[in-house]
């Protein structure tokens, strides 16, 4: 399969070049020298061809070969997917321990997807079907209760011959038979797909159904829409991994793929090592069942780094197009850019802004736009969130990177570092996030919950909004200036932002809401405010309601109801009720 | 890696322009990429470099010990066939080393069968075990709101005049490995090691760790890597390299607890950024190379615990950030990679506060796993939330008070300027040979957050309230 295409004549770090052959394509799959490192053609020449190489290449030599392979750098895909973790080109990590110890040196060679497993494959199609690529030919059982559906390959179509009986399969056993014209092609569970190139489906559907990750913020305030793509971006130490863990954990998506781009390697051992042992809250299995894990550590080769991303997303767009919806999570988008750059220095490219290259706009639109609620080739619907965090040098959100991806994006988080220091979490600042998706979700919520969801958010961020003008004049003349209904406002917004905003990734409580116990906190909160201005006009001040016992139990809430105790709402709203007339009876 | 000439290699003469530690060599073959050479000037001297770049009969090399001195005719260039190696021994604790590696103790080169490319290789996440033994450092700062973990690379973030190595000096000096409140400290003699690397720090400085490291009886136990302010700066680039293979030796192959100081990562970012512009690579922010976080990461990646072994290595690298800018690159860049980091202010440091830890921008990201129940004790994750969030509150009513006077404040108001105060003298300033067990950390921090009234506590549970908050006649 591989013929020697060339020889080496030029070595920089990941960057080498070599000369031979003037039929070697773009992005073309190549091996390099002896010990036949993986690289990818990002440049031609002449005979002349630039390679990137995803490993390191210290002692490596002019005149060394270069074999090609004629394919693109591509993806495995097939049932075995899940529980795995990879590198950025999909070689799995625990094999590489497995026979080289503790450090990842060069050379490995390893099937991504193990060949020898045998999976439970029942056939959903009989012979003389007519089938097209994305046709479900039948269902592996990935785990005991996920459904992995086989699909025909996007190229094939024609008419089965022969189908198995239900039994145990591996990946390279056929499956089925189709004739196609004259000739007759067997179908294994396995196929490959080009990273760069999206899978194709039928058309895009509009997005209306939120993402629900179980965090206040995100699903009531900023919500993203399955299929809709978001960015967070913020200064280190402001919680981007923390907040990306927490969707990856509790997000309502049947499948995630999380890339660990050029992050830290401590990072990834704890997804490792606590995702096992983590269970879904909604089917009760274990939440590495439905993970798909990609780490490219900072210290790992770079090129692969730039890889990394889009082997994550094509596995995701693999398991969308069974019907699922999958959410990606890409810990850090700005690693993956500064790879890019990294290369592009290497290839002495003329530099754009802060020495990207001019075509980063450009790659970033690309891995956006593979994110989208689509009709597959099979009719089923399935989607892709992505979830990318952009990590700002000096947390400035007008760099090269934040601000190309804003313009990608619909769904913003911005994280500031004055509220991490002040130690609340997730320090999404409520004023500089945004999300396009409200309107197209609130119908979901109204369905859901049969509560007025978009009427109590736009009240409440105009709480939040408010609170900000005042607390501007606080910070000028102190809160006492203030009439007794504005420091109402101060009040009310208090317990939004500590009762509400505020959440505990760490607390077994508060780490994640329903949408049912989120929605009544907000009522709660607004309900309080709604008493206490009445009270107020009546002449009230502001010290008596600010010292109601209530307004305690209303901070404390998000960790003293559990997610099955929504009566315990019934009770602090009562509370509210009591304390509050009694107040008013005595202004009466 | 000593001068003494390995036989073996092509020796060229082929050198056709020299530009800084930069030089090209031609009419060489067969060069590796990264291959180190010797270089040998007219008078027959050697120094060492390495292979930056390689094309046909055309090499880049990077003189570490710069190019005074050498000419164009009759410097002679050999290339050894291999990327830079060292020998790595446990013999080489108590010893004193240069930048490159080489003794300057008087002592003999260490004995070894060992040697180690000083690139080292990237740890497999799946190979690495998550850190979770707390190491107590006896400082409240640190150990109470900022834990390092066995396995974890936390910086100090410091500014020109701030005592961060006396800061440093004093966790080397008091770290040991911490234990859940009211567990017996026994006295179990962990294998403990400390690599020292100095990177163009002053030789007062390099002294002074020399001093505190004899002081405390742990000389013999600590191996030094210095490449001070008048030695060659391309040198550092290997320096932090050499170390760390050592202690990854240490760690990994012989079972010790290995404590990396790494001090001023400031210089070996501007070695890095130096090498880049001669070379005239399209620069990113500040003139710093666009690999300058991937060249970081290949160091502070180094540290960690993995399952084949029962050692660890922690990193604690210092900065000095120009002109106290967190954003410049070089923090900057490193927060993204570090977890966490120690921040030190200079207002507290004129206010006479020792160690002027500044506790809202400093963060260890490892301590939630380190701390609390089985590690500390339980309260304190809590604990820590409270007084992070009320010392965060004070600074807005401090601005406030400096607008409308502490008179005008509210009561609750000024119980947490008087919080302030207290949280700054009493829990953040400590004497440099101070050590305080986690214990009495909490207990000064539960006196302090009693100052304030229960309602405002609303970050630690009632039940935390009831059991660790003193009433005010007993806080008085």
């Amino acid at each position: 399969m591989s013929d020697k295409i060339g020889t080496l004549t030029w070595i920089s770090g990941p960057v080498v070049r070599a000369r031979g052959s003037r039929k070697v394509g773009m992005l073309e799959l190549v091996e390099v020298g002896e010990e036949r490192l993986v690289g990818e053609v990002i440049g031609l020449k002449g005979d002349t061809f630039t390679v990137q190489v995803y490993e390191e290449t210290a002692g490596m030599q002019p005149g060394a070969p270069v074999y090609g392979t004629g394919l693109p750098l591509s993806v495995e895909l097939g049932p075995g997917l899940l529980q795995s973790i990879y590198d950025g080109v999909q070689r799995p990590l625990p094999l590489i321990e497995e026979s080289m110890g503790s450090f990842i040196s060069r050379g490995a060679h390893f099937d991504p997807i193990n060949r020898e497993k045998r999976w439970r494959y029942i056939p959903k199609v009989k012979v003389g079907d007519e089938v097209k690529g994305g046709t479900i030919l039948g269902i592996a059982m990935e785990t005991d209760t996920f459904e992995h559906k086989v699909m025909v390959h996007p190229d094939d179509s024609g008419t089965i011959t022969w189908v198995p009986k239900t039994g145990e399969y591996t990946v390279t056993d056929p499956i089925a038979k189709i004739k196609t014209g004259k000739e007759e092609k067997e179908l294994t569970m396995l196929q490959r797909w080009p990273v760069r190139q999206p899978r194709p489906f039928i058309q895009r559907l509009g997005v209306s159904i939120p993402l629900i990750t179980g965090q206040r913020i995100l699903d009531m305030f900023f919500p993203v829409a399955k299929g809709g793509a978001a960015g967070i971006p913020g200064p280190f130490g402001s919680g981007k991994t923390v907040t990306q863990h927490s969707i990856a954990k509790y997000a309502d998506a049947e499948v995630i793929v999380y890339i660990g781009c050029g992050e830290r390697g401590n990072e990834m051992t704890e997804v490792l090592q606590e995702f096992p042992h983590l269970v879904d809250p909604r089917n009760g299995r274990p939440l590495m069942e439905r993970t798909v894990l990609i780490a490219n550590t900072s210290n790992m080769p770079v090129a692969a780094r730039e890889a990394s991303i889009y082997t994550g997303i094509t596995i995701a767009e693999y398991y969308r197009d069974m019907g699922y919806s999958v959410a990606l999570m890409a810990d850090s988008t700005s690693r993956w850019a500064e790879a890019l750059r990294e290369v592009s220095g290497r290839l002495e490219e003329m530099p754009a802004e802060e020495g990207y290259p001019a075509y980063l706009a450009s790659r970033l639109a690309e891995f956006y736009e593979r994110a989208g609620y689509v009709e597959n080739l099979n009719e089923t619907k399935g989607s892709v969130t992505i979830v990318g965090a952009v990590s700002p040098p000096g947390g400035d959100f007008s760099e090269p990177v934040t601000q190309h991806t804003k313009r990608f994006i619909r769904c913003f988080w911005a994280l500031d570092n004055s509220l991490s220091s002040a130690r609340h979490f997730p320090a999404i600042n409520w004023l500089d996030s945004y999300s396009e998706y409200i309107d197209g979700v609130a119908d979901w919520w109204q369905e859901k919950v049969g509560k007025d969801w978009l009427g109590m958010r736009n009240q409440s961020m105009e709480l939040l909004s408010e609170e900000s003008r005042l607390s501007q004049i606080v910070k000028l003349v102190g809160p006492d200036a203030l009439p007794d209904a504005e420091r109402m406002i101060l009040e009310t917004s208090r317990l939004l932002r500590e009762g509400i905003l505020q959440q505990n990734a760490m607390d077994e409580v508060d780490a994640y809401s329903t949408v049912e116990k989120q929605i009544r906190m907000l009522e709660l909160v607004l309900h309080f405010h709604e008493l206490g201005m009445k009270i107020i006009k009546r002449g009230a001040v502001i010290s008596v309601i600010h010292d109601l016992p209530v307004v305690d139990t209303l901070i404390r809430m998000k960790n003293d109801v559990a997610n099955d105790e929504l009566n315990k709402f019934d009770d602090i709203e009562k509370q509210i009720d009591k304390q509050m007339s009694q107040l008013d009876a005595e202004y009466r | 890696m000593s001068d003494v000439t390995v036989g073996g290699g092509q020796e060229v003469l082929g050198v056709t322009r020299i530009d800084g530690p930069i030089m090209i060599v031609e009419g060489a073959a067969n060069i590796s990429y990264d291959e180190v050479v010797e270089i040998r000037d007219s008078k027959g001297r050697l120094r060492r470099g390495r292979v930056l770049e390689v094309g046909e009969e055309m090499a880049v090399v990077q003189i570490f010990s710069g190019s005074t001195g050498l000419s164009i005719d009759g410097t002679s260039v050999r290339f050894l066939g291999d990327t830079l190696h060292m020998p790595v021994s446990e013999e080489m604790l108590g010893r004193i080393f240069d930048g490159l590696g080489n003794p300057i103790d008087g002592g003999p080169e260490p004995l070894t069968d060992h040697y180690k490319d000083i690139n080292g290789l990237p740890i497999n996440p799946t190979a690495r075990v998550y850190p979770r033994d707390y190491i107590q450092t006896g400082i409240s700062s640190i150990d109470g709101l900022n834990t390092l973990l066995r396995g974890q690379k936390l910086p100090l973030f410091s500014g020109a005049g701030l005592p961060h190595d006396k800061l440093a000096a004093q966790i080397v000096r008091q770290a040991t490995l911490g234990k859940p409140v009211g567990t017996q400290t026994d006295a179990e003699a962990e294998e403990f090691a400390i690599v020292f690397a100095a990177m163009g720090v002053k030789n007062d400085v390099a002294d002074y760790f020399r001093r505190s490291f004899t002081e405390s009886g742990a000389l013999n136990r600590v191996a030094m890597f210095l490449n001070l302010a008048d030695d060659p700066p391309v040198e550092r680039i290997v320096t932090p390299r050499a170390a760390l293979t050592l202690a990854e030796h240490l760690a990994y192959d012989l079972d010790k607890h290995v404590l990396v100081v790494l001090t001023d990562m400031t210089n070996y970012g501007e070695s890095l950024r130096e090498i880049s512009n001669i070379r005239g690579e399209v620069p990113s922010r500040k003139g710093y190379p666009g690999y300058l976080y991937s060249d970081l990461s290949s160091l502070y990646e180094r540290t960690g615990r993995i399952r084949t072994s029962k050692g660890s290595i922690t990193q604690i690298p210092i900065l000095t950030m120009p002109n106290d800018d967190i954003t410049h690159p070089m923090p900057d860049l490193t927060g993204y990679i570090t977890e966490g980091q120690i921040v030190l202010g200079r207002e507290l440091f004129f206010a006479g506060i020792y160690p002027p830890v500044a506790v809202l921008p400093s963060l260890s990201r490892l301590m939630k796993d380190g701390i609390g129940k089985g590690h500390t004790r339980d309260d304190h994750p809590h604990w820590g939330a409270q007084l992070y969030a009320a010392y965060a509150r004070t600074q807005d009513v401090r601005a406030l008070a400096s607008v409308i006077g502490e008179e005008e404040l509210s009561e609750v108001d000024q119980k947490y300027l008087k919080f302030g105060r207290a949280f700054e003298r009493e829990f953040i300033n400590q004497g440099s040979d101070e050590n305080r067990s986690i214990e009495r950390t909490l207990e000064i921090g539960w006196k302090l957050l009693s100052i304030m009234p229960k309602n405002e506590l609303t970050r630690v549970t009632l039940d935390e309230i009831a059991q660790y908050y003193q009433e005010e006649d007993a806080a008085n």
